[in-house]
């Protein structure tokens, strides 16, 4: 199989979704699942993509644990001998001010969002550096960007992924791989189902443009990223949030 | 009155700590060293302090990466002096690898110490910031965290999540009259850069504007700015301080 391979974290949900779809037309997208191991829900979404039109292949894997990424990796390199485009997609919230939260919450949120990405990461990078070919890209967030009231774990663990970003990029420049993040506003997902009506509607009088943002368009920049002819970008961050923050 | 106040510095003992803690010194009542020392250095560091004539600093033995002895530690300090006014999250340690040779435990150490100690000893003095209306919050990252830098994945993410952390924070206690800013320096002349090699550390130098590594002391300075009754309206801010080797 001469496709290129995509391997897709969050793969399954709102934005996930969106990029997996997006990505099926060029490459074999494999989208990694977890969600406390429901693989019943997995293989419903799998069957509900190729349904659609889009054949999605699927792997599990607890990214905050460092083995499970090891053994998803070796999968995968196993199935297709390559991974050309690594899409750090997933990540969670854990809402509270700083004097609630408890260390559970902070950490919870640091290992899904932060950790996650070096245990992937970490994990896919040497059959890229094999390959002197990739393209990583990492899901940020406005809120790692500007800060949010509520969102201490959220937003350390989102900024810290610029960071990360920049100095992994340093490091493989040379070897054909770009590290790029890019920072999504406020977007029509499951994950603001769980922010109120009325908050909601403000936020949306902050943001210039007047909407929420499409999970497609965030799946469209993503594609971008991913091309061949879009190797001279690296340690960048692209804001897509309608305005809300320059 | 400012000299009531009380000033808690993490990794209190390093180069950076103490040239702050000397900085602080004649203008708070009690200037609080935090950090985890061998054996009786950290007693044997505040003797000779106190004995150059810094008699407002004291130092007690604290792991920032264990949230609960910070839980402890913070709440036998509140205990015994009533109060805590201004907390510089400044222990910081480093662990560099290229990252497809990064062990998990060169990045957990690091995480753990630099973000995660960042969130244990913070949690520990809002409440009691936010009850005396009052507050300062200073957090130290680096230059590194705003450019990258080879072989620090992990500092980089770490010292990088402060500003989330911070920017986030600086918007839930404002309207208690608790600012939340950080700073980032750049090449500073510490034990952390005396281990690298001569020759490395001249390429460095040759990279910043100004030529020469910054002094202890000048970071001390802007933080006496940062925290300083007079900067309430500076907030979620983050303070360069790089000799002009990154600007943005």
């Amino acid at each position: 199989m001469d496709k290129m391979i995509a391997v897709v974290t969050g793969g399954t949900g709102g934005i996930g979704s969106a990029i997996s779809q997006r990505l099926a037309s060029e490459y074999q997208v494999v989208a990694c699942y977890f969600k406390d191991g429901n693989h019943e829900e997995a293989k419903r979404w799998q069957a509900e993509q190729r349904e659609a039109g889009y054949e999605i292949d699927i792997v599990y894997a607890d990214i905050s644990n460092f083995a499970d990424c090891e053994k998803m990796a070796s999968l995968v390199t196993e199935r297709y001998g390559k991974v050309d485009v690594l899409v750090n997609n997933a990540g969670i919230t854990n809402d509270t001010s700083l004097k609630k939260m408890t260390p559970q919450q902070w950490q919870q949120v640091i290992d899904a969002n932060l950790t996650s990405v070096f245990n992937v990461t970490r994990n896919i990078l040497p059959v890229m550096l094999e390959k002197n070919y990739g393209r990583i890209i990492t899901i940020s967030s406005i809120n790692g960007r500007k800060g949010q009231f509520g969102q201490c774990n959220y937003s350390s663990s989102k900024a810290a992924l610029f960071g990360f970003t920049k100095s992994l990029a340093l490091e493989v420049a040379n070897k054909g791989i770009t590290v790029n993040t890019i920072s999504p506003g406020y977007i029509e997902t499951p994950m603001l189902a769980a922010v109120k009506e009325d908050v909601l509607k403000s936020i949306i009088a902050n943001i210039p443009v007047g909407r929420l943002g499409k999970p497609k368009e965030v799946a469209n920049l993503v594609a971008f990223l991913a091309l061949a002819e879009s190797g001279f970008i690296t340690g960048a961050n692209f804001d897509i949030n309608g305005g809300q923050y320059m | 009155m400012q000299k009531d106040k009380v000033v808690l510095i993490t990794g209190g003992t390093g180069d950076i700590g103490t040239a702050v803690a000397k900085q602080l010194d004649p203008l708070y009542g009690h200037v609080i060293a935090l950090d985890v020392v061998a054996d009786n250095k950290g007693e044997l560091w505040q003797a000779e302090l106190n004995e150059q004539g810094f008699s407002s600093i004291l130092f007690r033995h604290m792991d920032v990466a264990n949230f609960s002895q910070c839980e402890t530690i913070i709440n036998s300090i509140l205990h015994e002096f009533g109060r805590v006014d201004v907390l510089i999250n400044n222990a910081g340690i480093t662990r560099d690898a290229v990252f497809n040779k990064m062990t998990k435990q060169q990045w957990d150490e690091v995480l753990r110490v630099n973000l995660d100690g960042m969130f244990n000893v913070t949690r520990q003095v809002v409440e009691s910031m936010r009850t005396q209306m009052w507050g300062r919050i200073v957090n130290v990252s680096s230059v590194n965290a705003q450019k990258g830098q080879f072989s620090q994945a992990n500092y980089a993410a770490a010292k990088a999540g402060i500003y989330g952390f911070t920017k986030s924070l600086a918007q839930e206690l404002m309207s208690k009259n608790i600012t939340v800013n950080s700073i980032s320096p750049g090449y500073v002349n510490t034990r952390l850069m005396k281990g690298i090699r001569p020759d490395i550390l001249k390429t460095i130098i040759d990279l910043i504007p100004a030529k020469r590594l910054a002094e202890p002391e000048e970071i001390a300075w802007a933080i006496e700015f940062l925290i300083s009754e007079k900067s309430s309206y500076m907030t979620g801010a983050n303070l360069s301080y790089n000799g002009g080797l990154h600007m943005y």
